[in-house]
């Protein structure tokens, strides 16, 4: 398999970002890293993921869907859409390479979103296998191994060396780029990072955690628990799960008036928020209990209901971080469960 | 890069109807003439004025006509407010068409039909009553059961006392909720009066109005013998894309912008209670 | 601590002078502690929990529990009973309603700093002569409490309840806290560093109203930045808007009924140091309109909603903003 020394692997960045941008999870601060856009000299994190997720590369907060200029009783509309730029980003987890395929299935489906799609095109995404899984993450209850991510090539680190696998046809181009680089190398001891990797996943606390009775067919069944008001009780409603999300989509759509035209633009928004289903004449979910429902359901039975099987979820444990409150799709799984 | 439906086209307001107190009726080309895009009765489309807001509203007109669109509006918030201030020539955008649409060409196809609106629930089965209207022949007995506050708050009163009364193929019954002077018609609520006037269970519904409306109807239509499956409706709730991305408008699973507008009864029934 | 506030809890329960407790519920790890409100003794038994993660403050809670019927009873560190008795003196929460159980507080401890020592997999923490034993997955971790200390609680301004009905424990004193010294620091850069300072901060803000809805003082029902009439609801921008006002905006409306609680910055998924904006205005109404403290009391007269012949002069306010 080839690889680079992990003392080298700056030169791989220099490297790659010589030719087109590169992002790679970088410390912000201790214990807070981010996805930054390379720079020479800059290290790669040493913490497990990014507070954020990488589903902004693709999906930003905010983004200009169009222009407009009015003029007395016409308007002109602008596109505003240009050919995205190659870049790679480097370095993700297996939890949001996974996110990048549910977003797929969101985004790409008719009618594709070509503003989505169009970043999606010009992505590399090189991912980088996991060997210190904390306590909050639970991929494997939905189907990934941390330790083979999927994205468009891989990398696997032995502690010394990075080794790198493409995954597809754009993959091997990325490392066809860097093959000057990479040599040959023995994955021995990649081999024993694996398997020690592996006896850890499955002390972790939320190893047995299963998705085995959630899904469409108890639809009902879930949304009329009397679990949900004890469940969101203490919800602030606040947006902190839905943006740290790798996969929450929710989007609004609004104009900004610049002054010399409209822009309209299309950001994140929240299911936990007041405003999300509010019309003129009322709501549909009134209380805190009815928006926190809705995003679970939307993750463990609607998601799947629609797509076959697949659950909203990848655990990559920020929920369960950052909630302010401590209340996350784990305690949900676990107190609404229906055998 | 190819077209995004998020990116809207023009329209321009050729038309300006005061059809009540509080709905007007636009008329909408494209600037080139013609209709900005084809549809289906009950479909919707994003109506917008930049800068003030986006909304989705329900294609009154019918598909049949084949020169323009036109929608019937409420004054009731921050844009319909700007829309209902607008002058004729003004150019708004539009995008579209979204959602289902009734099956007029599919399960209502031969049967007697039965359309049963209250207040500005008229606009979206106005689209399918002049569909039937213009394509007759492929339907059974037509009978549209509507009422409205007072006379002067019953949508298109014109077409419908001119064009819908004058035509001994379709039977329309009026009825406004309280008495009014120059008003010798039926007085009473929508749902009451469906009781009264007892249609045939062999009918297939189509109603659509207030929350309430639909709630007493549907009981009144119960008791009558119908059934769920008989009876069609369509949904209103916030929307922003418009094609089930933006992720607001779902009942449990289905996202009325993408799945419906349109349910029948009884598959609405099996979704949750949250609209 | 917790067997004894347990116990008094179902005593109260079982009294019938309340019918309800607010308080923590344990949680999936060591650490993630849920604000709750238990009803039975049963479910005190098994799920309330008190200890040095339990750093919620849960007095904004009872703005909605109030509303109902019965009375609650709420277990309030001093540093919560300033936002408690502010909520009184706006009128936010029935007194009545609320039994207190004043408890000692903290120092609480901030798991995030003991993360940032790269210590993951973590599966308990306990607490040994301020020594934390840290068991993970990859081995058992040492590090002094004092490091891993809530950035709230090092810069605690009272071990004092300001109010309550009975206390367990002991009452402690108002402190000579260092809490305006990050503040000074940054009234002694230059302009253009203390923008750089905020811009840097506020770039990080993904608007995700953590800060503004743990917040005692934002209890309005309808806030300005949901409100589509405002002309400033907008939720995206986060690279102009947010930099520039959100928070600051925040900060004034809630200035002078700020009680320094911290909760915006503890919940704040990007480690934003918010709380010092609203240090800044204490510190200042403090200098400007005399020593105030929102929420030490329920009767004195907010600075800012009240004219005094004293109040300096609006040149004095000027003169302090310019460079």
């Amino acid at each position: 398999m080839l690889k680079i020394s992990k003392s080298k692997l700056n030169e791989l960045f220099d490297a790659v970002s010589a030719k087109q941008t590169l992002y790679i999870p970088a410390d912000r601060e201790a214990g807070a890293a981010e996805y930054r856009k390379y720079e020479k000299g800059m290290e790669l994190t040493s913490e497990l993921n990014t507070v954020r997720s990488a589903k902004d590369f693709f999906f930003p907060q905010t983004e200009n869907l169009a222009d407009f200029k009015i003029e007395g009783k016409t308007i002109e509309v602008k596109d505003v859409r240009e050919e995205c730029e190659d870049f790679v980003v480097f370095g993700v987890r297996a939890c949001d390479a996974r996110s990048f395929t549910i977003l797929d299935k969101v985004f790409l489906c008719e009618p594709v979103d070509s503003f989505y799609k169009n970043r999606r095109d010009h992505g590399t995404v090189v991912t980088m296998a996991c060997t210190r899984p904390s306590e909050t993450c639970f991929c494997q209850t939905f189907g990934i191994d941390p330790t083979v991510p999927e994205g468009d090539a891989a990398c696997f680190d032995d502690g010394e060396n990075i080794f790198f696998k493409a995954n597809n046809e754009k993959g091997q181009k990325f490392i066809d780029s860097v093959a000057s680089l990479l040599e040959e190398g023995d994955t021995s001891k990649l081999d024993e990072v694996q398997a020690k990797t592996k006896a850890i996943m499955e002390k972790l606390p939320l190893a047995k955690l299963s998705t085995e009775n959630f899904g469409g067919d108890k639809l009902n069944e879930y949304f009329s628990s009397d679990k949900w008001a004890e469940l969101s009780q203490a919800c602030l409603g606040c947006g902190t799960c839905t943006f740290v999300c790798p996969t929450c989509q929710c989007y609004d759509i609004k104009d900004f008036n610049t002054g010399h035209g409209i822009k309209r633009f299309r950001c994140w928004d929240s299911c936990m928020y007041s405003d999300f289903t509010k019309m003129a004449h009322g709501n549909p979910r009134l209380t805190q209990l009815e928006r926190f429902r809705q995003r679970f359901m939307h993750k463990l039975v609607y998601f799947p209901a629609n797509n076959d099987g697949e659950f909203g979820c990848v655990g990559c444990g920020r929920c369960l971080s950052k909630c302010p409150i401590s209340m996350n799709i784990v305690k949900v799984m676990k107190a609404l469960e229906v055998k | 890069m190819n077209n995004d439906t998020l990116i809207p086209k023009i329209g321009v307001v050729t038309d300006i109807r005061q059809d009540t107190p509080d709905v007007k009726t636009f008329r909408v080309i494209a600037p080139e003439g013609g209709k900005v895009f084809e549809h289906m009765p009950g479909q919707c489309a994003m109506l917008s004025i930049p800068g003030v807001g986006e909304a989705m509203f329900s294609i009154t007109s019918s598909p049949t006509n084949k020169e323009f669109m036109e929608f019937s509006i409420k004054k009731c918030g921050c844009l319909t407010e700007w829309l209902h201030a607008m002058e004729v020539g003004q150019q708004i955008t539009i995008r579209g068409p979204y959602g289902n649409a009734f099956p007029v060409e599919g399960d209502l196809k031969g049967k007697d039909l039965l359309f049963i609106a209250g207040g500005i629930g008229l606009a979206p089965l106005r689209s399918v009553i002049n569909y039937v209207r213009d394509n007759r022949a492929n339907y059974g007995d037509v009978q549209v059961i509507y009422g409205s506050r007072s006379k002067d708050d019953l949508v298109d009163y014109k077409e419908i006392i001119e064009e819908w009364m004058a035509d001994p193929n379709i039977r329309v019954d009026l009825t406004i909720d309280n008495p009014q002077e120059g008003w010798d018609g039926h007085v009473g609520f929508v749902p009451n009066y469906v009781k009264e006037l007892a249609p045939s269970t062999s009918k297939t519904v189509l109603v659509c109005g207030p929350p309430i409306m639909i709630k007493f109807t549907l009981a009144g239509l119960k008791e009558l013998g119908f059934t769920e499956t008989q009876v069609y409706t369509t949904m209103e709730l916030r929307m922003k894309c418009g094609v089930g991305k933006c992720g607001r408008c779902n009942i449990g699973n289905k996202y009325v912008c993408k799945d419906g507008p349109v349910f029948r009864f009884d598959q609405l029934g099996e979704l949750p209670d949250e609209y | 601590m917790q067997e004894a506030m347990i116990k008094r809890a179902k005593e109260l329960l079982a009294d019938g002078s309340v019918d309800r407790v607010i308080g923590w519920k344990r949680g999936e790890f060591a650490y993630d502690m849920t604000p709750a409100v238990f009803t039975s003794a049963e479910e005190l038994d098994s799920e309330f929990i008190f200890d040095d993660f339990t750093s919620a403050n849960v007095s904004k809670y009872l703005v909605k529990e109030t509303a109902k019927e019965g009375k609650i009873l709420a277990f309030l560190k001093p540093c919560d009973t300033y936002s408690f008795n502010q909520l009184i003196k706006e009128h936010r929460i029935d007194r009545d309603k609320v039994y207190v159980i004043g408890i000692p507080g903290g120092p609480k401890l901030d798991i995030e700093k003991i993360k940032a020592k790269g210590i993951t997999g973590i599966l308990s923490v306990k607490n040994e002569d301020y020594t934390l034993k840290i068991e993970t997955l990859y081995g058992e971790e040492t590090m002094p409490f004092s490091e891993a200390i809530l950035d709230k609680c090092a810069s605690c301004k009272s071990k004092k309840h300001v109010v309550y009905d009975e206390l367990i424990g002991e009452d402690g004193d108002v402190l000579d806290s260092n809490r305006f010294d990050m503040v000074e620091k940054l009234e002694n850069m230059t302009a253009q560093e203390r923008f750089d300072f905020w811009r840097d901060q506020l770039s990080k803000c993904i608007r995700c109203n953590a800060c503004r809805n743990v917040c005692p003082a934002c209890t309005c029902e309808n806030c300005v930045f949901d409100n589509p009439k405002s002309g400033i609801d907008n939720k995206a921008p986060a690279d102009s808007f947010e930099e520039n006002m959100f928070h600051i905006i925040r900060a004034f409306h809630v200035a002078g009924r700020c009680t320094d609680c911290g909760e915006c910055s503890r919940v704040c998924p990007q480690h934003i140091p918010l709380h010092l904006l609203n240090r800044k205005f204490i510190k200042d109404i403090n200098e400007l309109y005399g020593e105030y403290q929102a929420g030490a009391d329920t009767t004195s007269r907010a600075p800012l909603n009240t004219y005094t012949k004293d109040d300096c002069e609006p040149s004095i306010v000027h003169e302090r903003g310019v460079e």
